[in-house]
């Protein structure tokens, strides 16, 4: 197995004196999709959040532990988190646009933050962007009207876009398609697995079907532990832990 | 066993309360009204005499010659008002992104507490404290150094009264700081907290996010938030009365004194003999009626289409 391009080592979090996370040591190989399962209230989005910093934003919100990127703690005092969410793209649950900005502004945001201001390289961005999320054609023509007037599944795509526009090593993505129809949950899918060549995407599911049709790999949270990461095949085949097993085929959560 | 209330039990509690608001809905309405028919009924000789345009248009005011021209009134409350906004909405914007996104839970409450209490000390104490502190301090320190350094600026001429445009500018924007800074608190807390953090997962910094999250989406309400502090500012009297000088005259110096349709109105009415004099004081009452009522209502309008 190749070296891993992003690792968490004894995480712990906590929402005030409430422990979201216990020590979960979890690594991610470069070029693959690892998709995170596990009952409603177990952790999956506080630990992604954990990844790019984002846990600490909530007011009372704390973690622990170390996470290594590309050789590096993020959670070193001297690391600014700043930098490190221009290397980790985050896709919500929710479809949020910037509401006072166009398709265009939206797509472009992450790059004019990072400094860059030539027209013609943003254009060329905002194509590239929108074809990779597969909203190119639908938009080509009104890039110029706001965000929010798109459909819910269109505004999910837009933000991939919008992540995807500083071309991050790391993309994580939060239920991105629980919010969506079957035709855009199948081209967000497909994306996903396109992206897999440029990036490695970490993904929270409640989908079982979802994450053994696009990950390479599945981590099973729990009531705030990793029960159980391994290879997406063997977690759904053979799962070595009973409660994965229970989960899996639904008989509880 | 709970028995379900019957039905119509119910439905007579909802008549008698709504029943209860319309009639006072209504009586709001109606001295509403009567206020404006008031004005307008006592106003009907000014009219008459001067002509309702030309009142507004002739820029003498001089009861002694019996010249009644609302010019300078008018240009003193509109000037002394934005004055007032130039210093206030800044600042107050700035109070409500400190408080909002960047203090701790625990300052952001007390300070937002102290604000606040700006809103409730009588009118009449800020111009008691605006007599006896603000003025001299002005007038020994502020306004020289303003003379010396800006004087070449018509805006900056003349002697240091400490009385005047500058003064009662400086006391309305403390007085209309707790209106536009609560509003804006209104406005930023509106906005979804994923906003915030999807500008921050983009690799935003504070600054940053507070540009691309939080003002660019409420450029509505902020504007709504000065409209309703320039509503208050157009019609505050007592503090404005203590501190301009009352003299009603256009002149383009901010150290100068001035007079506005409240103060005008707040000073000579007790005064007033003649039936001309008391019905202009009456007519400069109810253009001031229309105007804050038209600036509140938009003002309004614009905050509550944010929530
Ligand atoms: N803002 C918050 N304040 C306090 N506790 C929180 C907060 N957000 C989450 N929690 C708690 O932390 C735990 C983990 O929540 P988290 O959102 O990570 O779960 P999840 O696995 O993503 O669930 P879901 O599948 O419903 O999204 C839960 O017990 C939840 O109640
Ligand atoms: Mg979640």
């Amino acid at each position: 197995m190749s070296e891993s391009i992003l690792k968490a080592e004894n995480l712990n979090a906590w929402f005030g004196p409430v422990q979201a996370l216990k020590n979960i040591d979890l690594e991610f190989s470069p070029h693959s999709v690892t998709a995170l399962i596990g009952p409603s209230g177990c952790g999956k989005s506080t630990f992604v959040r954990c990844l790019n910093r984002l846990h600490e934003e909530v007011p009372g919100a704390t973690a622990q532990g170390k996470v290594i990127l590309q050789g590096k703690n993020i959670y070193d005092v001297a690391v600014d988190p700043v930098l490190i969410r221009r290397k980790i793209g985050m896709v919500f649950q929710k479809p949020n646009p910037f509401p006072s900005l166009s398709i265009m502004e939206n797509v472009v945001a992450g790059l004019k933050l990072a400094g860059i201001r030539r027209k013609s390289i943003l254009m060329e961005v905002t194509e590239r962007s929108l074809k990779q999320a597969a909203l190119w054609d639908e938009v080509k023509d009104k890039l110029n009207q706001p965000g929010t007037s798109l459909s819910g599944g269109q505004q999910q795509r837009l933000c991939i876009a919008r992540a995807l526009a500083v071309e991050p090593p790391i993309l994580l993505m939060d239920e991105p398609t629980s919010a969506l129809d079957p035709i855009s949950t199948a081209k967000i899918e497909e994306l996903v697995v396109q992206l897999k060549k440029n990036m490695t995407v970490i993904m929270v599911t409640h989908n079982m079907q979802q994450a053994a049709r696009i990950s390479d790999k599945t981590a099973f949270f729990l009531l705030g532990d990793l029960v159980e990461f391994g290879e997406t095949s063997s977690v759904f085949t053979v799962p070595r832990e009973k409660r994965t097993e229970q989960y899996i085929t639904g008989k509880f959560g | 066993m709970i028995k379900p209330p019957k039905r119509k039990d119910v439905r007579r509690a909802d008549r008698v309360f709504f029943g209860v608001i319309r009639s006072l809905s209504a009586l709001i309405v109606l001295a509403l009204v009567s206020m404006g028919l008031f004005l307008f009924d006592a106003s009907e000789l000014a009219i008459k005499k001067n002509g309702f345009v030309s009142f507004i248009l002739s820029s003498e005011w001089d009861p002694v010659q019996d010249a009644y021209g609302a010019l300078p009134v008018i240009f003193g409350t509109v000037v002394s008002s934005l004055l007032s906004l130039l210093i206030a909405f800044p600042l107050s914007v700035g109070i409500a992104l400190f408080l909002n996104e960047i203090a701790p839970a625990k300052l952001a409450r007390v300070t937002g507490f102290l604000v606040e209490m700006l809103a409730a000390i009588p009118s009449v104490i800020y111009g008691l404290w605006g007599i006896f502190v603000l003025l001299p301090w002005l007038r020994v320190h502020v306004q020289p150094f303003l003379i010396s350094k800006l004087g070449f600026l018509p805006l900056f001429q003349g002697p240091a009264y400490g009385v005047g445009m500058f003064s009662a500018g400086l006391i309305l924007s403390l007085m209309i700081l707790p209106t536009i800074s609560s509003i804006a608190r209104e406005v930023f807390a509106a906005i979804p907290r994923i906003q915030r953090e999807s500008a921050l997962a983009l690799g935003a910094t504070r600054w940053e996010m507070i540009k691309l999250a939080v003002l660019k989406s409420s450029k509505g309400g902020l504007f709504g938030a000065m409209m309703l502090g320039l509503g208050r500012a157009l019609g505050e009297t007592m503090a404005v009365t203590m501190v301009i000088g009352n003299r009603a005259q256009i002149v383009s110096s901010l150290f100068a004194p001035a007079q506005t349709m409240a103060s005008v109105i707040a000073n000579e009415y007790a005064e007033a003999t003649s039936d001309i004099h008391l019905s202009s004081l009456a007519l400069v009452g109810l253009l001031l009626f229309l105007v804050t009522f038209v600036t509140s209502s938009i003002a309004r309008i614009l905050i509550w289409r944010v929530k």
